[in-house]
């Protein structure tokens, strides 16, 4: 892919259009997560804080074998451990790798008051920047997927770019890079999501699993992070995978209906006590020889 | 009242102390701040305030602390002044002729107290507002904090800190105008802190009359 596939379709913050919209033709792409192959080798958690540059943090143990509760500001891929008990009593280990789902319809970018700290561009990809990030987290209270984290150090939010920096060069992302079952794909949406339909189907056709699906979820008008799942009716089983994620209905409440009257009280307001001084004048209390007199 | 507390030597009267007009000011100047950098943050079209103020990072560290400042302001002003803005009987027909004094026909207004029920009305208001903004903003302050089963305290506080924001601008506005254009002599006496005798006895003719028993002065036969 080209430098096109950095083409902004949306900005947080923002005032007034956004600049290239809709210039160029656009593919849009996907991660497809199978977790049915997944081995929770974490290759992919290591080779994120390669390319990404950060540390080995410290890890935390609970008893499973994931290497810590949630996602960190400078650890953005996180394989999610469960121990599942299925319909005919028997275990499962559900392993979900969790990283930003980079939607459609992202809340995050919703929530954002600063002037392009999240973009979001025609591929799909959407990116914090944390350059223009003034630090507030609202983006950590606007994403259904508990995914933007703070940074103590940097005072700003961090999460997963699906490797903005990889992609606009032409190649995938370093967690599908460095897979090695082949239970992460990369390509554009439409192909992974006919990838993971016929998955799909063949786990539920040959492999016992009756409600096996495609977790692509529409509140959130898609995502370009998608999975495969041996139960698509119980996304929560997978470490909280929400069933049906919107953008909090507070959020959009205030981006709103909230603005709209609020804007239209405070413009009513100032006009309306310059009218009260055109029509009616001050009160000028008049010094009267009553009042004038030394006391 | 202390006796010639309130009658000054140069014929005026002491409407607000030295002590009352810096906890007055403390909280304007700090709702200033928290306003424009509010503004910056409520929306795009004026983030530009915050580019102004020093940032959007800088804004934003502030913003906080400013609201702790203006916290404390307000309550220092409840200790000061929750008990003469206690509602009365008398306030409701005050309020029955508000038109009046809108169209400033204030002689057919019933005599006001030390603060009228429109002040009243704007310290509750503040008052009321004061906290949730506080509260709200404690959870907007530091959300790596709540953990995420307790996201809905971030949602609300999302929603809410901007509710009471508005209804406090629309008392700033109406403040403001009040203070500045349209009571000639208000804006003096929370600067200089003092009133002329009319003006204290036009405004707040019950308290001017109380002052004027208090200080047991010839001034007494003067009023009305």
């Amino acid at each position: 892919m080209s430098q096109a596939s950095t083409e902004i379709v949306r900005i947080s913050g923002h005032a007034g259009t956004v600049p290239g919209a809709g210039l160029n033709r656009e593919y849009e792409v996907c991660k497809l997560v199978d977790t049915t192959t997944c081995i929770g080798c974490k290759a992919c958690e290591v080779a994120c804080l390669e390319w990404n540059g950060y540390t080995f943090t410290e890890t935390t143990f609970d008893n499973t074998y994931q290497t810590m509760p949630e996602t960190a500001w400078n650890y953005w891929n996180l394989i999610k451990f469960n121990e599942h008990e299925n319909e005919d009593g028997n275990l499962m280990l559900l392993m979900r790798k969790d990283q930003c789902m980079h939607c459609a319809d992202p809340g995050c970018l919703a929530a954002c008051p600063a002037d392009a700290a999240i973009v979001q561009y025609a591929n799909g990809i959407v990116d914090f920047q944390e350059a223009n990030c003034i630090g507030c987290g609202y983006c950590m209270t606007g994403c259904p997927f508990n995914i933007p984290k703070f940074s103590p150090k940097a005072r700003k939010v961090f999460k997963c770019t699906l490797c903005n920096d990889r992609v606009s060069q032409g190649l995938e992302p370093a967690c599908i890079k460095t897979c090695p079952t082949g239970c992460l794909h990369f390509g554009t949406k439409a192909e992974m999501k006919e990838l993971a339909g016929m998955r799909a189907q063949q786990l539920r056709e040959n492999s016992g699993y009756r409600n096996a699906g495609v977790y692509d979820p529409s509140g959130v008008g898609g995502t370009h992070v998608i999975y495969v799942l041996h139960d698509a009716t119980n996304p929560e089983a997978y470490g909280g995978l929400p069933k049906n994620p919107q953008v909090p209905l507070m959020v959009r409440l205030w981006k709103h209906p909230l603005k709209w009257i609020g804007n239209f009280g405070i413009i009513f307001g100032a006009v309306g006590v310059f009218i009260h001084y055109l029509r009616f004048g001050p009160k000028i209390v008049k010094e009267d020889e009553q009042h004038g007199g030394t006391q | 009242m202390i006796r010639g507390k309130y009658l000054l030597p140069n014929g005026r009267v002491l409407r607000y102390s030295f002590h009352e007009r810096m906890i007055h000011w403390t909280a304007a100047v700090s709702y200033l701040y928290l306003l424009l950098s509010g503004l910056a943050f409520w929306s795009p079209w004026l983030f530009w305030i915050a580019i102004v103020l020093g940032g959007g990072t800088v804004a934003r560290e502030l913003h906080p602390w400013f609201g702790v400042i203006f916290s404390v302001a307000v309550c220092l002003m409840y200790g000061m002044w929750s008990k003469q803005m206690k509602e009365t009987p008398a306030d409701k027909s005050w309020w029955a002729s508000i038109g009046h004094y809108i169209r400033n026909e204030d002689d057919k207004m019933p005599p006001a107290d030390r603060f009228n029920p429109g002040q009243k009305f704007l310290f509750w208001g503040f008052f009321v507002n004061g906290i949730l903004l506080l509260v709200t903003g404690l959870i907007l302050w530091l959300p790596q904090y709540i953990p995420w089963n307790l996201r809905i305290l971030r949602l609300i506080s999302i929603f809410l800190h901007p509710v009471s924001a508005l209804f406090t601008i629309a008392l700033f506005i109406i403040h403001v105008y009040m203070g500045t254009a349209m009571e000639r002599g208000a804006f003096g006496s929370v600067i200089r802190g003092d009133v002329s005798r009319a003006w204290a006895d036009h405004h707040h003719h019950s308290w001017f009359q109380q002052v004027l028993r208090e200080e047991d002065s010839p001034a007494k036969s003067s009023g009305d």
